[in-house]
């Protein structure tokens, strides 16, 4: 049974080690959009978890793995997507992968969006490809009753991710560009009061950059919304055990701590997240957070 | 079946492999892919007194075949992880190598002290103490380049241990001579050796024109290592040999990421092998380079682990 995905490892309940024949890939804008037979992780995954890949084959010298937030999955047919974007040399490996090709994925990992009980209105915004998990959490929402707004923002048109697909899954979108090639010229959080405005969202979801989800943060808070932002921190093994992934995030007793990304994460409440640290490419550590390097001391 | 077990200063482990320390968390997150009770030991994250942020990220930089981190000891301090790792590693029937550090001799004994008050102390097959962190006495240089400071902290830590469990001495490949600082450690009292930390590098950020990591400098692991770990081994077992120092048991570590690899740093005289950076590729890689390991001692005939170890020596050749 060649191309097949098989089990590499030992999995408990809620994670896979799986070997997973590339299905399909296909160029969508600027990114790939990637099928692969996955059943295991197809079959445990809920919308906002993530994957993790190897790249470069077993000869390898790029050892990290890459995380992507998984797009959509079939649990019937055992499928999962992902969109890359070509960033470097591991990335771009993944996105030359043509059918039958082997990816080696761990997943799902990380924790999935918080969902309402159902009702009332949520929007969902996406930053470049960081709109792929947005679409399958969309249609979950809309199953369970809620209102389902869409706003997709970019540096340009090509570099949007899945407006048809918006269409088909939201109530309403709305789409920014920073140079004006598609939809508003400007920012997501430009249009962002409005759309919590006029939909009445108890709820908003993001996923994107770092400068974005704050932005979406504090539009949501204006407007007596809670934030849910799914963050793409670099991950070195995507389980939990490198500790290269941390962010500075309040905890339920009010103390900030260094928690892992890829496990406390990716999905936080935005008011948790202590934006404050983040600037330049950069994250320090808060003075006040537990451990925090003192004078004198570490 | 070959005999896979080996004998680490008195404590026989039921195989050779382990976890590195800072390379598996303390635990939890790997025995979602495999039970850690099948390691020889499962070696934890470096414990110091108080819970430690670590530094701010980047923390981490992809180099060719190896990585650069800048991780700061972040763990949870010792009272923490005495009362919760280490009872939760207990209960899953893990042999534990605890890794200790402190800031100053007295802390690395207070540390080992407090850890073997924990209930579940009794896992603990070893200690392994991280002397390559910074000396507070010597303004950030740390212990392990200097082998009056590193005897120091491992009488220190002797002294607080009851004489049966093991000690044993992380070292730095980061000296000009690695035998006078091994022969430091085994005259202070520890019981083996564990070769090697992470050696220094660095890179720079050419978009932003700045160093790389938020530590500017960070450990160099992986593959792009393993030269250094054989020949860190091969020279310490090589002055065993000579009696230039004591003969004790040396645990490898550095680069480890196949069978072929374990027998490597095995040939060159470590005991017991520990994977570290293969773990962030394959969650499974421990066990993954144990079952590699038992299959190529099968295939060339060797009746023990014990056999291979040091096997590449002419002393032991000569044997
Ligand atoms: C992310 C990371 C964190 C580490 N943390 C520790 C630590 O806390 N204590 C320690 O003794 N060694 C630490 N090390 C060093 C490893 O235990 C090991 O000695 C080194 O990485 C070489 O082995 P490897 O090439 O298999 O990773 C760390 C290594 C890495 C990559
Ligand atoms: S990516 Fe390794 S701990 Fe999060």
């Amino acid at each position: 049974m060649s191309g097949a995905a098989y089990p590499v490892g030992v999995s408990a309940r809620d994670v896979a080690h799986e070997r997973a024949p590339v299905r399909s890939s296909e160029p969508a804008g600027a990114y790939q959009h990637l099928v692969v037979a996955a059943p295991a992780i197809a079959a445990l995954a809920r919308p906002g978890q993530f994957v993790a890949a190897t790249v470069g084959g077993a000869t390898s010298g790029m050892l990290l793995r890459r995380s992507f937030s998984i797009h959509a999955v079939d649990p019937d047919a055992g499928t999962v997507e992902v969109v890359v974007a070509a960033h470097a040399a591991g990335t771009t490996w993944i996105t030359e992968r043509r059918i039958d090709d082997v990816l080696d994925l761990v997943g799902p990992l990380g924790q999935a969006f918080p969902l309402p009980d159902g009702g009332g209105a949520a929007v969902l915004v996406g930053g470049g490809y960081g709109s792929a998990p947005l679409f399958w959490l969309a249609q979950v929402l809309r199953q369970r009753g809620v209102h389902v707004e869409i706003v997709l923002g970019a540096a340009s048109a090509d570099r949007l991710f899945g407006v048809a697909l918006a269409a088909e899954v939201a109530d309403a979108v709305d789409v920014t560009t920073d140079d004006g090639s598609a939809g508003t010229r400007g920012w997501v959080s430009d249009v962002l009061p409005e759309v919590l405005a006029r939909s009445g969202a108890t709820d908003v979801y993001a996923c994107g950059p770092m400068a974005m989800l704050r932005a979406v943060t504090e539009a949501a808070s204006a407007a007596g919304a809670a934030a849910h932002v799914a963050v793409e921190e670099a991950m070195a093994c995507g389980v939990g055990v490198c500790m290269t992934c941390v962010m500075p995030v309040i905890g339920a007793d009010g103390r900030t701590r260094m928690v892992r990304a890829c496990l406390d994460g990716p999905v936080f409440d935005g008011d948790r997240v202590r934006w404050d640290a983040f600037g330049d490419g950069l994250c320090r550590v808060p003075d006040d957070a537990v451990g925090a390097p003192q004078a004198g001391g570490h | 079946m070959v005999d896979l077990s080996t004998t680490l200063a008195g404590a026989t482990l039921p195989n050779p492999l382990m976890t590195a320390s800072g390379c598996a968390a303390n635990g939890k997150e790997l025995h979602r892919f495999f039970d850690i009770s099948r390691l020889g030991a499962f070696v934890t994250k470096t414990v110091m007194p108080a819970p430690r942020s670590g530094r701010g990220t980047p923390r981490m930089a992809e180099t060719p075949s190896g990585m650069l981190n800048s991780i700061g000891l972040q763990g949870p301090g010792i009272d923490a992880f005495a009362d919760e790792d280490l009872p939760w590693l207990a209960s899953v029937g893990a042999r534990v190598l605890a890794s200790i550090a402190g800031g100053t001799p007295d802390e690395f004994a207070q540390v080992a002290t407090r850890l073997l008050s924990s209930p579940a102390a009794a896992s603990v097959s070893g200690i392994e103490v991280n002397i390559s962190c910074p000396n507070v006495a010597s303004r950030g240089l740390v212990f392990a380049i200097d082998p009056l400071a590193s005897a120091a902290v491992i009488a220190a830590v002797r002294a607080a241990v009851p004489a049966h469990l093991p000690v044993f001495a992380k070292l730095s490949p980061d000296v000009t001579d690695l035998v006078t600082i091994a022969s430091a450690c085994l005259g202070a009292g520890a019981d083996g050796l564990t070769l090697i930390n992470t050696t220094l590098g660095m890179a720079i950020d050419l978009d932003r024109m700045r160093p790389h990591l938020g530590g500017i400098t960070g450990g160099l692991s992986g593959p792009a290592i393993r030269p250094i770990a054989v020949r860190a081994i091969w020279q310490v077992r090589a002055a065993m040999f000579a009696e230039r120092i004591p003969t004790a048991p040396i645990i490898g570590v550095g680069g480890v990421a196949s069978g072929r690899d374990a027998l490597e740093l095995a040939a060159a005289g470590a005991s017991a092998i520990q994977v570290g950076t293969a773990t962030f590729n394959d969650p499974e890689a421990p066990v993954r380079v144990l079952d590699e390991l038992a299959g190529l001692l099968d295939e060339r005939g060797y009746a023990a682990f014990a056999d291979v170890v040091a096997a590449a020596h002419p002393e032991r050749r000569r044997q």
